[in-house]
């Protein structure tokens, strides 16, 4: 046994990212408010519809019914969800195989939080060194009143993003009052208090071991790489020339001294290190933390641009690109993943776009399966069930086909008003002669749209039973 | 061999608890894992939060109450209690979010009259569903789940057949008083003969079995003073309402189990034995005023109304 192999937990060296200024920092800040902006906005846009439902997005768990601006979805079309998570799977998997962690570096939620929690640490706390020397300070006054106002700001961050994901589920208007007014369903409470709870552990505390320990896509995203992979790297040829990096110092100032001792062009400033949220040094390569957010490209350039050297030391590239060959974007697997993304958003827009606006359906009550009518008929019940999907009113007409002889009994609601994006079940009888020595016959329930549903005529095959 | 001596000797940074057993048997102290402790503590904490809130410990012959409570009705009278599973029970079923949902539609039932209530599909589909629980958990044990009956007990209620009337206001009458069904046994009074004749007219009267002599003679047995059948069931044998007395000229047959019989002589045979023993005891149905609410029983006699064939 090894002193190593001995110590299974290694301790997490705390990171405590410098700030950069450049122009994919300014990007992620656009991405940044870009999506606080909708996610923190959303639950509050109103929308008119018919039906008084005025939140523009709401998923009403009770009600069972998603509304997205105009589009209603109804619980039987649930299965849209799935869909939008294959679609979101397969994006993901595609941008990918073109573009590798674009995902993680720019968009994720965990990236967007962390990025905001260093941002209120900085703001508090102060640069780097500041927060390094914080760090290592005993615990007194200024330690404690700094750490409290940081964790002060994270949880007030944590609770609104924890507050803002309950609004989504109710009326949010109303539910922050009831919330404040203690009123609010125990599920509100709940929700807020432990997504507060994560997002406060989570951006706050766990960070980089989120996307390093629990992410899965972090762990397979080895799988989808390629050498044709944008990535985020160091061009390694250029920055270490043959005797490697050096800093700047006596007789490596210039450029022309620099490559006439063959040394590399990177000064070993140690920036694009300071900057990396997730605590990797870009230069030893392609490292599987590395979430490419591209704070070390923008921490290079500056420096480069300083030096009035040529900016890409650290750069977007691919592996091909880095051994001097051409990079290929149209490979079988982007182009695989994109026929199958193609064709499962197509699916999904006609699934949606051709929904129907009325739902019927109608079940043969089986208890009992028939009964003897005192005129010598035979009579079946069935249930019929149907959900309207337009706000508005409207009228349908039940009818049967194929049945002669048959009597349709629907306590005389054979015209049918359906109130907006209402669920109503009525209960059917058929009244039928006996005829002959059958026992089962087959015939359609038919529901004519008579107002608001459209022009499609739905048809439900069923079952008359005359005898066991 | 000498690995393993390597290995005891092998000074080890994990501490020890300072005994030792047969010379050198040492025990690890290896201290719980951090998040396991505060875990624990968190238990803890919780635990005592739960005394204050809950019933929990025994106390002599009673128990911590704990402070929080639920409020109710019962008797008509309202109930503050200490809390438990059933006073919060209690309280859910009342005042719950769901509960405060039925009572809306009960009440829209309760204000409404019978005509309205048919006429209005939204209403009738509350009946549907609410009707639907009540009728399994009080109806179905004798009129099955789907209310079709036992032939020879209890009457099938999706027929458009009612001894005692399939009117709204007869059906609602039913359920709250309950009914007794009586048939005197005709044993002693008619012989087999007649018996044979009676049986043969009640079933030509259906055209279950064809009109002959032997209806004939039953007919006046069953219209005149021997059998006197016709005092209860009409002249015409078409049934009395007020005395539930079952219509004998429908293909309905309610306790001679005559659809299952396949020949002439089996059906005379079942209806003999109904008119040899009479109903004596058989068709008794409780009244449900008291067990169940004036508008539970309004709902009910909707439900059973358009089960099948209400009047």
């Amino acid at each position: 046994m090894t002193e190593a192999e001995s110590h299974l937990y290694a301790k997490r060296i705390p990171i405590h990212p410098r700030s950069v200024k450049g122009r994919f920092r300014n990007l992620r800040y656009a991405v940044l408010a870009l999506a606080y902006g909708v996610y923190f906005l959303l639950p509050w846009v109103r929308w008119s519809r018919p039906t008084g439902v005025n939140q523009a997005v709401l998923f009403d768990i009770p009600g069972r019914r998603f509304y997205l601006f105009d589009l209603v979805v109804q619980a039987q079309d649930i299965f849209w969800l799935a869909g939008l998570l294959v679609i979101a799977a397969l994006l993901l998997f595609f941008v990918t195989g073109l573009a590798g962690r674009v995902w993680c570096g720019y968009f994720c939620f965990q990236t967007l939080w962390t990025d905001v929690f260093i941002l209120i640490e900085q703001w508090v706390q102060g640069e780097r060194p500041a927060r390094i020397r914080l760090a290592k300070q005993s615990w007194d006054a200024e330690k404690r009143r700094k750490m409290l106002a940081t964790w002060g700001l994270w949880l007030l961050t944590a609770f609104l993003t924890g507050l803002t994901f309950t609004l989504y589920w109710a009326d949010a208007p109303s539910l922050v009052w009831n919330m404040l007014t203690g009123g609010a369903p125990f599920a509100a409470y709940a929700t807020t208090g432990f997504l507060t709870l994560t997002t406060f552990v989570m951006a706050g505390l766990a960070r980089e071991q989120v996307c390093t320990y629990m992410c899965p896509y972090a762990r397979f995203q080895g799988a989808m790489f390629d050498r044709d992979t944008l990535i985020i790297s160091y061009d390694a040829a250029r920055g270490e020339g043959d005797a490697g990096r050096a800093k700047i110092g006596k007789g490596a100032k210039t450029l022309e001294e620099r490559q006439e001792k063959k040394l590399g062009d990177c000064v070993d400033c140690g920036y694009c290190v300071q900057v990396c949220p997730v605590g990797i040094d870009i230069r030893r390569g392609l490292q599987y933390q590395c979430i490419s957010c591209a704070l070390c490209i923008d921490a290079c350039d500056s420096i480069m641009d300083n030096l009035g050297w040529r900016r890409g030391l650290i750069r977007y590239t691919s592996d091909n690109a880095l051994a001097g060959k051409s990079t290929r974007l149209l490979k079988p697997k982007t182009l695989g993943y994109g026929v199958i993304l193609t064709a499962a958003v197509s699916l999904l827009a006609w699934s949606v776009g051709t929904r129907s606006l009325l739902d019927a359906s109608a079940e043969l009550v089986r208890q009992p399966l028939f009964v003897q009518l005192s005129d010598g008929r035979i009579q079946n019940s069935y249930e019929i069930k149907l959900n309207s999907k337009v706000a508005q009113p409207g009228k349908v007409r039940i009818e049967i086909a194929g049945l002669p002889g048959a009597e349709l009994d629907v306590d005389g609601h054979n015209l049918i008003p359906l109130a907006a994006e209402q669920r109503l079940r009525v209960r059917a009888k058929i009244k039928l002669q006996p005829d002959g020595n059958l026992a089962r016959r087959e015939f359609e329930f038919v529901f004519t749209p008579v107002e608001g549903f459209g022009t499609d005529v739905i048809r439900r095959p069923a079952a008359f039973y005359l005898k066991e | 061999m000498s690995e393993t001596t390597t290995n005891q000797q092998k000074p080890t940074a994990v501490q020890t608890t300072g005994h030792a057993w047969d010379g050198d048997l040492q025990e690890f102290n290896n201290p719980l894992p951090r998040w396991w402790l505060w875990s624990f503590y968190a238990t803890v904490v919780f635990a005592v939060i739960y005394w204050f809130l809950y019933p929990t410990w025994p106390v002599g012959s009673s128990w911590t109450k704990g402070v929080l409570s639920a409020t109710f009705t019962e008797g008509g009278k309202q109930e503050t209690m200490r809390w438990n599973t059933r006073s919060a029970l209690l309280e859910d079923l009342q005042t719950g979010a769901d509960a405060t949902r039925q009572r809306e539609y009960f009440e829209k039932i309760a204000a409404a009259d019978f005509a309205t209530i048919q006429k209005d599909p939204q209403m009738l589909a509350f009946v549907n569903q609410a009707g639907k629980r009540i009728f399994e958990t009080n109806c179905s044990a004798c009129h099955g789940r789907g209310g079709q009956g036992v032939v020879g007990l209890f009457p099938n209620l999706v027929d458009d057949d009612w001894l005692w009337g399939g009117t709204f206001k007869d059906i609602q009458y039913t359920i709250t008083h309950g009914r007794n069904g009586y048939m005197p046994s005709f044993k002693g009074t008619l012989n087999t003969a007649q018996l044979d004749d009676v049986a043969s007219y009640v079933l030509s009267l259906s055209g279950e079995v064809q009109a002959d002599e032997a209806s004939a003679r039953g007919k006046q047995i069953f219209e005149g003073p021997v059998g006197g059948c016709y005092m209860c069931h009409g002249d015409a044998a078409k049934g009395i309402k007020s005395m539930g007395s079952a219509n004998l000229t429908d293909k309905i047959w309610t306790l001679a189990n005559v659809p299952a019989a396949t020949t002439p002589e089996a059906k005379i045979e079942a209806v003999k034995a109904v008119v040899s023993n009479g109903v004596i005891n058989v068709r008794t149905m409780p009244a449900w005023d008291g067990r169940m609410s004036a508008d539970e029983i309004k709902l009910m006699a909707v439900y059973i109304h358009q089960l099948g064939g209400g009047q």
